[in-house]
């Protein structure tokens, strides 16, 4: 079905492992390079992002603000978890309560990054991505849902969320 | 032994919670957004007396019969009464217009009317007017079933309502399908995800404070999914409403509805 998922072309997910390979010229400390879409190369091995986008752990209080926020995050929208201030409940998706139990912080990363890595059908949406889309807003267009930043941050709560 | 028959179960309660996917609702499970209401709400859109879009289908009524343009003529002086000469019209829009070879919408048709026999100029989308004789209109086929005409010159309309209707967009990359065909009866932040059936239009919605067409109500699923909403009567929106018609058909009219 020719729905807006099947989208990266071929060239693109063949490039990024050169594009990650010139990295390691670089001095690990410094942000990975911008692609031509602007974001950040990143390396898939093992259906996980081992690395972090920028180079640097994340922050798990910022990142709890991000999932908990229905504006930015948009996470509860679709999930439950561990929020008691959320006044709603969502069903759309499994709860993230002991996520941090199911999964590495190299596949977190690449879900919410990805999630059609690992499910092309998925509602989830990706939330590092500019291409491929269909009629985004004028004002959105070329901007990820979160910028590498804040995905770290949101991997690093995610990490803690543990049973 | 015991491993496989535990796998097989763990199989079956993944299968079970995991509901129907991807298809289009079978006739009978077909379920009016009123059913996912609040007691409340529904009360509201029960009684004529406490429905708040009574309103706008009192003013209709007295725009039906209102005088205007060059030709100083009223709907009620070419229709006569509406209670018998509109009854069951909006159940079968949008449909297809002979001199623009397209399909439009009851509000387009009204706005026709102005411009071909009354010679006054269209009411401007989503103004009070063009709300209230729309409402009024559509109050007429209260309780009839929608009921789209099989005319085949509407078929690649409806396709390409459809193609609209199944393309994921925006920056969420969503589809409508993928909310109101595979995840209809869930919560989404508290509120229930409706099948997105569209009869009850014009209707009351409380966070607008105002009755809306389809249209304004597309307009709030699209910029939902942070995609670029269409201009208002944009053929797009037309083609959609189309689908969406189709896709009720049956389904009875609860126009003036109300919805949260
Ligand atoms: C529009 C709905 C939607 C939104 C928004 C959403 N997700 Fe998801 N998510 C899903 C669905 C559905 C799944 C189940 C697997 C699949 O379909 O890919 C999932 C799976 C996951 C998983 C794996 C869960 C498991 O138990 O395997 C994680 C982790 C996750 N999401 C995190 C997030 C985070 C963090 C955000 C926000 C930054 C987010 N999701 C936003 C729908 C959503
Ligand atoms: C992310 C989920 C989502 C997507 C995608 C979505 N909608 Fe909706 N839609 C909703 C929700 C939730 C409501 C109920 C009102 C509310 O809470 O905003 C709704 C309401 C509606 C209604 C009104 C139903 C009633 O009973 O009055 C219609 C019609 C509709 N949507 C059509 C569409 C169409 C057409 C599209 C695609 C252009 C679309 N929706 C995309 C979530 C969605």
């Amino acid at each position: 079905m020719p729905t807006a998922c099947s989208t990266r072309s071929p060239a693109r997910r063949s490039a990024e492992p050169i594009a990650a390979a010139a990295l390691a010229v670089l001095t690990a400390a410094a942000a990975m390079p911008a692609r031509a879409d602007g974001l950040v190369a990143y390396r898939i091995v093992d259906a996980a992002i081992p690395a972090s986008l920028t180079g640097q752990p994340g922050d798990a209080t910022r990142g709890r603000a991000i999932v908990a926020n229905r504006q930015i995050g948009l996470c509860v929208l679709c999930h439950s978890g561990p929020f008691p201030e959320l006044r709603f409940h969502s069903d759309l998706a499994p709860d993230l309560t002991g996520i941090g139990n199911r999964m590495s912080e190299g596949e977190l990363r690449l879900r919410v990054v990805d999630a059609s890595h690992a499910n092309p059908q998925t509602i989830m949406p990706s939330y590092y991505r500019v291409d491929g889309l269909t009629r985004v807003t004028p004002a959105l267009r070329g901007k990820p849902l979160l910028d590498a930043g804040q995905i770290e941050d949101v991997v690093a709560y995610l990490k803690t969320l543990k049973e | 032994m015991m491993r496989k028959a535990a796998i097989l179960a763990a199989m079956l309660v993944t299968a079970l919670a995991v509901p129907a996917l991807a298809g289009e609702i079978a006739p009978q499970d077909r379920k009016s957004g009123y059913t996912g209401m609040s007691a409340e709400n529904r009360a509201m859109q029960d009684d004529d007396t406490i429905n708040p879009a009574t309103l706008w289908v009192l003013d209709g009524e007295a725009l039906w019969s209102a005088k205007a343009g060059a030709a100083n003529q009223s709907c009620a002086g070419c229709h006569g009464d509406a209670a018998v000469s509109m009854k069951g019209v909006s159940a079968r829009y949008p449909a297809f217009d002979d001199a623009s070879r397209a399909p439009v919408d009851i509000e387009q048709r009204i706005n026709l009317c102005r411009t071909r026999h009354q010679n006054a100029t269209p009411l401007p989308p989503e103004s009070r007017d063009l709300v209230a004789l729309s409402a009024f209109i559509g109050r007429q086929s209260r309780g009839l079933p929608i009921a789209t005409p099989d005319d085949p010159r509407l078929k690649p309309f409806l396709a390409r309502g459809k193609a609209l209707y199944t393309q994921r967009q925006g920056q969420i990359n969503l589809s409508c399908a993928q909310c109101h065909d595979d995840n209809w009866g869930r919560n989404l932040a508290g509120n229930i995800v409706p099948q997105g059936h569209p009869n009850g239009y014009p209707l009351y919605r409380l966070e607008w404070q105002s009755v809306g067409t389809l249209q304004r109500r597309l307009r709030n699923c699209l910029t939902g999914i942070r995609a670029e909403p269409y201009a208002y009567n944009a053929p797009d929106y037309v083609a959609l409403e189309l689908y969406l018609r189709q896709r009720a058909a049956g389904m009875l009219v609860e126009t003036p509805a109300v919805r949260p």
